[in-house]
C-alpha cells in the first residue's frame, strides 16, 4: 500500500482497519447520507481526506470521529467499498491509546462507564452505567425527571447480575487492551 | 422446534418486554429455546469505539460457548447483538492475523460454525404457514411503520440480509397479523443509537424525525426488533412530545408484542405496561373488545 506518509499512526490506522484510504476519491456520498453530519465539525468525507494528506492530528483532534454512532450507512454507500465507519473506530482507538484528549469527552466517558461494569461483572449494568457516567460528567441532573418510572418498571435492576465466569472477561480485557498498545 | 438463545444484556433489562414477549410468542408456536449458559455481553457500541480485538474477541467467546453447548443456530434477537456476533464471526473467517489475536485473547482455537439468526430470521425459519394457523386476531386496522434501523441491515455484505436501504422482511411477517405495512422514507435511518446518554438532545431530533415520518404516512404504530430504536423512539419520545407541543404520540411496538397481540396473548403477558407510551389505547381503538383476550 502507498501512503503519502509512514507515520506511525497512519500504520497504526491501515493495521487496525487493513485499508488504503488513498483509493478515495472524495465523491462525498459518506457525508450526504451521515445521518449525524449535521452534528459534526468536519464531514466525514473530509476526515478521509485528511488521512489522504498525513494530517493525522486534524482527523484525531476533531469531534467527528466522536460523534459517528456506526450507524454503517456510509459503509453501506461507498462506491469504493471502504468500510468508514470502522475508520471511525481505529481512529477513536488510536486517540485513546495515544492518550489525545477528545475534542467531545462526553462520548468517551459514556463508553468508558458501559465497558466497565461489563469488565467487572460480564453483563451490562444500567445502574452502575449511569451512576459512574453521571459522576465522571459532573450531570446529576440528567434525565433524573425518567428515574421513577424506569426504576419503577422494573427495567433497571438495583444489583447487577454477575456471570460466573468473570475472570476470563476480566482477562479478555487486560489482553484486549495491552495487546492493543503494542 | 429448538434454537439457541443469546438474549443480550437488554433483553434482561431495559427492553425485557422484547424477551418476555418473544418467549409468550415462541410458546405458542411450540418453539423451544436454549440460552447460552453464562453467556456475557457482546461488547455493543462501545467496545468497537474503544479496542476492536475487544469487540471481537466478546462474541467470539459467546459463540464458542454456544458450539460447547452443542448449539447450531443462535437467535439474538437485539439487534445490536446479532450485529456485533456477525461481525465478529466474519472477521474471524476471513482475518487470518486477527483470528490469531483472539485465540491468543481466549486462550483457545476458534471454530467456527454456528449459524446466527435475527428475530426476522427466527420467524422466516418457523414458517408463515405455521404461524398463520395460530392467529387469533386479525390486526387489519394496525398501520404499521417497520422501522428496521442500523445494526439489523448494515452493513450488508457482512450481515446479507434484506436490501440494506429498502428492506421489506419485516413486513411480509407483518402481513401474516393482518396488519398493514405503511410506506415510509425512515425505515433504516439512524435513531443516534447509545448517543441517548451522552447527546440526548441529538437522539431527540434524529427520534423526531422518524416518527414524524412514519406519522405522515399514515402509521399508528412504530413496530422495531432493536432495544436500542425502542428506547430512542419510545422513552425519548416523551420529551420530544413535551419540547413540540403540536407533536402526536405514537405508541412503539416490537414485532414479537404485534405478532403476540395478533395469537391472542394478554397485554401484561407481552409486557405492554412496560412501555413509557401507553401503546393500550391504540391497541383497544383498533381490536374490537370481544376480540381482545384479557
Amino acid at each position: 500500500m502507498h501512503h503519502a506518509t509512514l507515520n506511525p499512526i497512519g500504520q497504526k490506522i491501515i493495521d487496525i482497519t487493513s485499508q488504503d484510504t488513498s483509493l478515495c476519491y472524495q465523491c462525498g456520498k459518506c457525508s450526504a447520507g451521515c445521518p449525524l453530519r449535521d452534528f459534526m465539525e468536519v464531514p466525514p468525507n473530509r476526515i478521509i481526506r485528511y488521512l489522504q494528506l498525513g494530517l493525522y492530528d486534524l482527523a484525531l483532534t476533531s469531534s467527528t470521529i466522536w460523534l459517528c454512532a456506526g450507524c454503517q450507512t456510509c459503509t453501506s454507500r461507498c462506491p469504493k467499498n471502504f468500510e468508514i465507519a470502522k475508520l471511525m473506530d481505529a481512529l477513536r482507538e488510536v486517540c485513546i491509546e495515544e492518550g489525545i484528549e477528545p475534542k467531545d469527552k462526553k462520548v468517551l466517558k459514556f463508553h468508558k462507564a458501559f465497558l466497565k461494569q461489563i469488565k467487572s461483572y460480564g453483563r451490562s449494568f444500567e445502574l452502575g452505567m449511569v451512576g459512574d457516567y453521571k459522576l465522571s460528567t459532573g450531570d446529576l441532573f440528567q434525565d433524573l425527571g425518567l428515574a421513577p418510572e424506569t426504576l419503577n418498571k422494573g427495567k433497571m435492576a438495583f444489583k447487577p447480575h454477575k456471570i460466573k465466569d468473570k475472570e476470563k472477561i476480566q482477562n479478555i480485557f487486560n489482553k484486549s487492551m495491552k495487546r492493543d498498545k503494542k | 422446534m429448538i434454537f439457541g438463545y443469546y438474549p443480550g444484556c437488554s433483553l434482561h433489562g431495559t427492553a425485557k418486554e422484547f424477551d418476555l414477549s418473544l418467549k409468550e410468542v415462541l410458546k405458542v408456536l411450540n418453539v423451544n429455546l436454549n440460552e447460552i449458559n453464562d453467556w456475557c455481553c457482546c461488547g455493543a457500541s462501545s467496545a468497537h469505539a474503544m479496542s476492536y480485538i475487544l469487540s471481537v474477541a466478546l462474541p467470539a467467546r459467546n459463540l464458542l460457548l454456544a458450539k460447547h453447548q452443542g448449539i447450531q443456530n443462535v437467535v439474538a434477537p437485539c439487534a445490536a447483538c446479532y450485529n456485533r456476533l456477525k461481525v465478529s464471526q466474519h472477521e474471524l473467517k476471513f482475518d487470518e492475523k486477527m483470528r490469531m489475536k483472539v485465540e491468543e485473547v481466549l486462550e483457545e482455537k476458534i471454530t467456527n460454525g454456528v449459524e446466527i439468526l435475527n428475530l426476522i430470521e427466527l420467524f422466516q425459519k418457523i414458517g408463515s404457514e405455521k404461524i398463520k394457523t395460530a392467529i387469533k386476531i386479525n390486526l387489519k386496522e394496525f398501520k404499521a411503520a417497520c422501522y428496521y434501523g442500523c445494526l439489523l441491515v448494515r452493513p450488508h455484505d457482512i450481515l446479507k440480509f434484506d436490501d440494506p436501504e429498502n428492506p421489506s422482511s419485516m413486513e411480509e411477517i407483518l402481513l401474516i397479523t393482518g396488519a398493514k405495512p405503511v410506506e415510509w422514507n425512515y425505515k433504516v435511518e439512524c435513531c443516534g443509537a447509545s448517543h441517548s446518554i451522552d447527546h440526548t438532545e441529538i437522539v431527540e431530533l434524529l427520534s423526531k424525525k422518524i416518527l414524524d415520518d412514519a406519522i405522515k404516512h399514515g402509521a399508528n404504530v412504530i413496530v422495531v426488533a432493536c432495544p436500542m430504536c425502542h428506547s430512542n423512539l419510545d422513552m425519548r419520545q416523551k420529551n420530544i412530545l413535551k419540547k413540540y407541543p403540536e407533536q402526536k404520540e405514537i405508541p412503539i411496538l416490537y414485532l414479537t408484542q404485534l405478532m403476540g397481540l395478533s395469537l391472542g396473548l394478554n397485554y401484561r403477558d407481552l409486557g405492554l405496561h412496560l412501555h413509557y407510551i401507553n401503546p393500550v389505547p391504540m391497541i383497544e381503538e383498533n381490536i374490537k373488545a370481544e376480540e381482545v383476550a384479557i
